[in-house]
């Protein structure tokens, strides 16, 4: 073997070691922050973190009841919201799929998915908090925006994976337009739309910038949506820039809570896309 | 209308045909008229249905111009005091009232860019592992399922571990260059960012190399090419412009970013002149201080800001997903 291909090969298996190298690097951060996470958010977690509110700092025994029943809240107003409309417009992006209508509405969408969060709190904020002051609809509204992109596209690509004849089938049976839809191609397609509006709300659950300026904050339990409402993190976010080690201590249990909410989402997510595929 | 159609219906046989078979003749046509009915509900049901879709399908564009249209009007008191001179005025001062967005500008470029610069390696390392050497087996999966988890995790995460862990280690990184030691500022953001946006580029990227026809590589292996020569002269080739555009999402995102670099940026209004110095990026700003703009210019700069940030990162994606939608 000449030396000009040994050097070729070795050349190769150099790049390859690098490329395995530097792609298995890419693991350490996130195993680091989970771990990192884990450890100091474990032993904060019991059972007053989980029933108490907010406490006057120097006070021990402060906990987080007031922002998870907030973003529980928060999220499911904005998924009550969101989850229809996302769904009926991805409908009419994956029936009609060449219309003047659904290339704007496409655009749209697309352009909608790329706006920052922060963006996303400013108008909220001009349409709503300006006139209304700070409340947790408008945090609410906020976060449904960011939702709905999500949803159409999932729901837009699963309807797309569907078979033409199913739908067909349905059509020679005299099936009108709406039957066919909410009958038979939203049943077949329910795994697909479901597993994008979980990771729609996964998304959304630990969103922070729009709800700087629009759900705002508060130190007490509150279920009056009309009110400002905390949520958990936009908690994470005040007590981790604030100077109190006893308030840091609450936002490592909060992130971890929040975490765990996120990656369990993101887990069942995955299963449901998996069954999915192997069922078509 | 409805009615007075059945009505027809039911009336008409009994006129035409006499009364010799009128009770057979009843029975269906009533039937009939059931079945006729029903039909023109469905129908009706199903035109509604129709325009549901087209309206909420309509209200997507309406909501994008609304945004827009919102920001515009909003930011006009700023436009029209300021002109110009306020993407390239280099102090933000709202006590005296003047607003030179060029800080935030050149600490939003100068944050994403860096980020990007020390995630790319990275992910198109990934991208090449998981679309060509190792595209099946657990151990893919699992680094291709973490890669994607990078992308869930919440930026206010991010942003706490950054101030925990990341902040100390620039700290000593810092003081061993001789440059004050503060531990904030434009290269702990970047350092944050570039975790964040590895998932982008990567997962497309990835996507991308497996498309790539196993014909063009075979030709290349039967002419005696290695690994590398056919990775270096047929697949990056080949994919360049769907790398590209991973590499534009990604940027996208890490301009928007908020949470997490506004946790570890500094948040200092002046000017930055070296990477290690404390910085506001355009979202920063926006999160630091919109709640308290009380003044009618100070918030319409502010909400300028953010029309600025909405036009870059349209146009990004925009051109990113052209760039996709050609390439499928």
């Amino acid at each position: 073997m000449s030396a000009q291909i040994k050097y070729r090969i070795g050349k190769s298996a150099g790049f390859q070691g690098l490329t395995i190298l530097l792609a298995s690097s890419c693991v350490i951060p996130l195993v680091a922050i989970l771990l990192y996470i884990i450890r100091a958010g474990i032993t904060k977690i019991n059972w007053s973190f989980i029933t108490n509110v907010e406490k006057p700092v120097g006070e021990i025994g402060g906990g987080v009841a007031h922002a998870l029943v907030g973003s529980l809240i928060i999220i499911l107003m904005a998924a009550i919201v969101a989850v229809p409309i996302g769904i009926l417009c991805g409908i009419y992006l994956g029936e009609n799929r060449n219309s003047k209508l659904a290339y704007w509405s496409r655009l749209s969408v697309d352009i909608l998915q790329g706006v920052p969060s922060i963006v996303i709190g400013i108008v909220v904020y001009i349409w709503l908090v300006k006139p209304f002051g700070y409340s947790a609809i408008s945090g609410s509204i906020a976060l449904a925006i960011m939702m709905l992109p999500i949803v159409v596209k999932s729901t837009e690509e699963t309807l797309k994976l569907l078979p033409d004849n199913i739908k067909e089938a349905a059509y020679a049976l005299g099936m009108p337009f709406h039957r066919v839809i909410l009958k038979v191609i939203l049943p077949c397609g329910i795994s697909g739309i479901l597993s994008g509006v979980m990771l729609s709300v996964a998304r959304i659950a630990g969103e922070t910038a729009p709800l700087l300026f629009t759900a705002f904050g508060c130190q007490f339990l509150t279920t009056d949506v009309r009110k400002p409402m905390e949520t958990l993190p936009h908690l994470i976010f005040k007590y981790a820039i604030s100077p109190y080690n006893d308030w840091k201590d609450l936002a490592w249990g909060a992130s971890l809570i929040l975490l765990i909410f996120v990656l369990l989402l993101n887990f069942f997510t995955r299963l449901i896309t998996r069954k999915w595929k192997v069922q078509l | 209308m409805d009615t007075s159609i059945n009505k027809d219906v039911i009336t008409r046989p009994e006129d035409s045909l006499g009364r010799v078979i009128t009770s057979t003749i009843n029975a269906t046509s009533v039937r009939t008229a059931g079945r006729i009915r029903r039909s023109y509900r469905q129908i009706r049901t199903e035109n509604v249905f129709r325009k549901t879709l087209i309206i909420v399908s309509l209200c997507m564009v309406v909501l994008i111009l609304g945004i827009l249209f919102t920001l515009i009007v909003q930011a006009f008191p700023s436009i029209k005091a300021l002109g110009a001179g306020y993407l390239w005025g280099k102090t933000w001062d709202p006590v005296q009232d003047v607003y030179g967005a060029l800080p935030f500008l050149l600490g939003t470029l100068l944050t994403s860019f860096l980020g990007l610069l020390i995630s790319l390696p990275f992910s198109f390392a990934v991208a090449i592992f998981l679309g060509e050497y190792y595209p099946k087996g657990w151990l893919p999966n699992l680094l291709k399922n973490a890669v994607e988890l990078i992308a869930a995790v919440p930026s206010v995460i991010y942003g706490f571990w950054g101030l925990a862990v990341l902040i100390p280690m620039v700290q000593s990184l810092e003081t061993k260059m001789g440059v004050p030691p503060v531990g904030y500022g434009i290269f702990s953001s970047a350092l944050v960012l570039s975790i964040m946006v590895i998932p982008y580029s990567a997962s497309l990227g990835r996507s991308m190399i497996t498309m790539v026809p196993s014909s063009l590589k075979e030709a290349a292996y039967s002419l005696g090419a290695t690994r590398w020569e056919v990775i270096r002269s047929v697949i990056i080739p080949y994919t360049k412009s769907g790398l590209f555009a991973g590499v534009l999402l990604s940027l996208g995102r890490a301009l928007g970013e908020t949470m997490a670099v506004t946790m570890v940026i500094g948040n200092t209004t002046q000017m930055p002149h070296s990477i290690f110095d404390t910085g506001n990026t355009m979202a920063s700003v926006i999160a630091n201080e919109l709640g308290e703009a009380d003044k009618r210019v100070y918030n319409a700069a502010l909400i300028e800001l953010g029309l600025v940030l909405f036009f870059v990162t349209v146009i990004i994606n925009v051109i990113g997903k052209k760039v996709i939608g050609k390439f499928s």
